[in-house]
C-alpha cells in the first residue's frame, strides 16, 4: 500500500503546498480513474495498465481546466492568501459533491469489482498476489519519476519556485498562473495513476474517495505540508505502519492512521522534514 | 430626534422578535406535523451554525469538529436515554460536549489557520472510527436504539435551545468578550499585546459553541430512534455549518439564522423534487455560493443597504 499512498499524497501535497488548495475532492478523481479502469476493462477489454496511460492525463487536463476556471477567480477575489485556502478548501468540497454524484449517476451505487493478474507470485517463501506486485512496482516507479520531474526539468523548477516566492517567481517570467494551473492537474494526474493501480486490487465505488483523500491529507501532514520529498516517505511509513496494525486488528487500521495523525499535529505539526 | 428614533426602532425590533417567537411557540397547534418536523430540523441547522460562528465567526479558526460535538451529545442521549429524564440528558449532552471541546482547545492552542482545520476534522474523524471500533469489539453491536419522544417536545426543545442560544450569542457579541474574540480574528500577536487572555478567550468561546451542538445531538437521537456512529459522526455535519454561516454571511448575528434556514429549506426542496440529482444540485450551489458570495446574504443586505444610504445623502 505505501507506494499508492506516496503516489496520492504527492498528488495532494503538490495541490497544496503549490497552488495553496487543499483539495478534498482529490479523492473523487483516484475514483474516476478507478472506474473509468473498471469500464474499459469489463467492456472494452482494455488492459489497467493501459488505462493508466488513458487516465493520468485526461485527468491532468480536467484537474487544469478546473483550476483555470474555479481556482483561478477564487484566487483573484480573495483578499488574502488565508481566505483563499479557507474558500478554496469549501469549494472543492463541493467540486466532491458533484463529482461524486455525477459517478453515481453514471456507474449507480453498487461495489464493483474485476479480477486482472490476481494469480498468487510467490517471492521468498511469502505469497502475494500479482496484480499488487506489479501496482506496487508501477506506484514506485511513477513516484520517483515524478520526483525526479519536479527536482531536474525546467518545469519542474518553475513549480517549486512557484511554491516558495509566487512574486518573486513570477519576476523571474515565470508564468504563475500556467504553472499553477499545470501543478493542480498533476495532482489529479498522480490521481489518475493512482485509480487504476487501486482498482486492480480492491472494489471500487462511487464513495470510495473520501477516504483516500484523508489517507492523503495524513500522509502530507506527516511528510510536512507542502514538502513532496516528504510525501513520498510519508507514504511509504504510513503503508507500513497500516500493514502493521492490520495484522493485528483490522478495524484498527483507520484508528491507528487517526492517532498517529493527531499526535503528529501535536508534537511537530510540521512534519518529519519540517524545519 | 434621532435618538427617538433610534428607541422606536429598537422597541420595534424586539416587538417584531417577541411576535415571532410566540408565533414559533404556538404553532404545532395549528399547522400540519409535517411543518413541523421541518421546522425542527432547520431549527438543527440553525443552532448548530450559529453556534459555529459564536467561535469560528469572529476568531476565523474554522473548526470542523461539530460533528465530534453533535455525535458525543447523540451517544450521551443513547446511554442515559433510558435511565435519566429528558432534560437530564439533553444538559448531560451539552456538558459532555463542553468538557471535550475545553479538552480539543487545550490541544490545539498550537495550531492554526489550515493545521486547526484539519485537526478538528480528525478528532473527529478519530472519535467515530474508535467508537465503531468499540462498539463491534467490546459491545458486540454496530449501533443503538434511543428513547422515543414525540415530535412536538422534540420541537418545544429545540426552540428553548435556539432563545437560550441567540441570547448567548448576542451577550457574547455586546460584551467586552465579544471585542476580545473579534481582535483575536484580527490580529492574535496584537490582541494578546493589549493584555487579552489569548488562550482563554479561545477555549472557553470554542466550549460554549460546543455545548450547544452537544445539547442538540442529545435530542435529535430521539428523533432518529436508531443511531450508530456513521450517523451520529457524519462529516457532513462538520461541513454544512461552515457553508451554510459562509452563505448566511458572519458578520451579522442574523446570518447564519438566514443561511442554515434557506439551506435547509433548500435541502428538503431538492431531495423531494430531485432526489437523484440533489446532492449534485447541493455541489453545484455550494460552488456557486462560494464564487459569487464570498461575504454572504448578509454581505449583499450590507452592501444594498449602504447603497441606499448613499444615495439618500447624494438628494440632500
Amino acid at each position: 500500500m505505501g507506494g499508492i499512498y506516496a503516489l496520492i499524497a504527492m498528488g495532494l501535497s503538490l495541490q497544496y503546498g503549490v497552488a495553496r488548495v487543499l483539495n478534498i475532492a482529490h479523492g473523487e478523481f483516484i475514483m474516476l480513474g478507478a472506474f473509468a479502469t473498471f469500464s474499459l476493462y469489463t467492456v472494452f477489454g482494455i488492459s489497467p495498465l493501459v488505462s493508466l496511460v488513458i487516465c493520468g492525463p485526461a485527468l491532468f487536463i480536467i484537474g487544469f481546466l478546473i483550476h483555470r476556471t474555479l481556482f483561478q477567480y477564487l484566487r483573484k477575489t480573495s483578499e488574502s492568501i488565508d481566505i483563499f485556502e479557507g474558500n478554496s478548501l469549501l469549494a472543492s468540497f463541493g467540486l466532491l459533491f458533484i463529482i461524486q454524484n455525477v459517478a453515481l449517476l453514471i456507474w449507480r451505487a453498487d461495489i464493483r469489482k474485476y479480477s486482472y493478474l490476481a494469480s498468487p507470485v510467490s517471492i521468498l517463501g511469502a505469497i502475494f498476489a500479482a496484480n499488487r506486485l506489479v501496482a506496487l512496482l508501477f506506484a514506485v516507479v511513477l513516484s520517483l519519476a515524478f520526483y525526479i520531474f519536479l527536482t531536474r526539468t525546467r518545469l519542474g523548477k518553475a513549480i517549486r519556485s512557484a511554491a516558495q516566492e509566487p512574486a518573486t517567481a513570477q519576476m523571474m517570467g515565470v508564468n504563475i498562473n500556467r504553472v499553477l494551473a499545470i501543478c493542480f492537474g498533476l495532482g489529479a494526474l498522480m490521481a489518475g495513476f493512482a485509480g487504476p493501480l487501486i482498482s486492480m486490487m480492491y472494489e471500487v465505488q462511487p464513495v470510495m474517495g473520501l477516504q483516500y483523500t484523508i489517507i492523503a491529507i495524513i500522509v502530507v501532514v506527516l511528510g510536512g505540508l507542502g514538502s513532496i520529498t516528504g510525501s513520498l516517505i510519508g507514504g511509504f511509513i504510513l503503508g507500513l505502519i497500516g500493514s502493521i496494525v492490520t495484522y493485528f486488528d483490522p478495524g484498527l487500521s483507520l484508528v491507528a492512521y487517526y492517532v498517529i495523525f493527531i499526535l503528529l499535529l501535536l508534537v511537530k505539526p510540521t512534519g518529519i522534514l519540517g524545519k | 430626534m434621532d435618538s427617538l428614533r433610534v428607541i422606536s426602532k429598537r422597541s420595534f425590533l424586539l416587538g417584531l422578535l417577541c411576535l415571532i417567537l410566540i408565533l414559533l411557540a404556538t404553532s404545532p397547534h395549528y399547522i400540519p406535523p409535517y411543518t413541523v418536523i421541518l421546522l425542527t430540523s432547520i431549527f438543527m441547522y440553525i443552532i448548530i451554525t450559529v453556534s459555529w460562528a459564536i467561535f469560528s465567526g469572529p476568531t476565523r479558526y474554522i473548526s470542523l469538529a461539530s460533528a465530534a460535538f453533535f455525535g458525543v451529545g447523540v451517544y450521551a442521549s443513547a446511554i442515559l436515554g433510558f435511565v435519566l429524564p429528558l432534560p437530564a440528558v439533553i444538559v448531560i449532552g451539552g456538558l459532555v460536549s463542553f468538557c471535550l471541546a475545553l479538552f480539543i482547545g487545550l490541544l490545539t492552542l498550537r495550531l492554526r489557520g489550515m493545521y486547526f482545520i484539519i485537526f478538528t476534522f480528525g478528532i473527529s474523524e478519530l472519535i467515530k472510527h474508535f467508537i465503531l471500533w468499540w462498539e463491534a469489539n467490546m459491545t458486540g453491536t454496530v449501533g443503538r436504539w434511543v428513547v422515543v419522544v414525540d415530535h412536538t417536545t422534540v420541537y418545544y426543545v429545540m426552540l428553548v435551545i435556539f432563545v437560550i442560544l441567540m441570547l448567548t450569542a448576542y451577550l457574547i457579541r455586546r460584551s467586552k468578550f465579544g471585542l476580545a474574540l473579534q481582535s483575536i480574528g484580527a490580529n492574535e500577536e496584537a490582541a494578546a499585546h493589549t493584555g487579552i487572555n489569548v488562550t482563554l478567550v479561545k477555549v472557553i468561546t470554542f466550549a460554549i459553541s460546543a455545548s450547544f451542538m452537544g445539547a442538540v445531538g442529545a435530542i435529535m437521537a430521539t428523533r432518529w430512534t436508531y443511531i450508530d456512529p456513521r450517523i451520529a459522526f457524519n462529516p457532513l455535519l462538520s461541513f454544512m455549518p461552515v457553508l451554510m454561516a459562509i452563505f448566511g454571511g458572519v458578520g451579522q448575528l442574523y446570518g447564519p439564522i438566514l443561511g442554515a434556514a434557506i439551506f435547509t429549506y433548500l435541502e428538503e426542496f431538492l431531495i423531494t423534487e430531485f432526489p437523484y440529482y440533489y446532492m449534485l444540485l447541493f455541489g453545484l450551489v455550494l460552488v456557486a455560493v462560494i464564487l459569487f458570495l464570498p461575504n454572504g446574504l448578509v454581505g449583499l443586505i450590507e452592501k444594498w443597504r449602504k447603497g441606499g444610504l448613499k444615495r439618500q445623502h447624494a438628494d440632500t
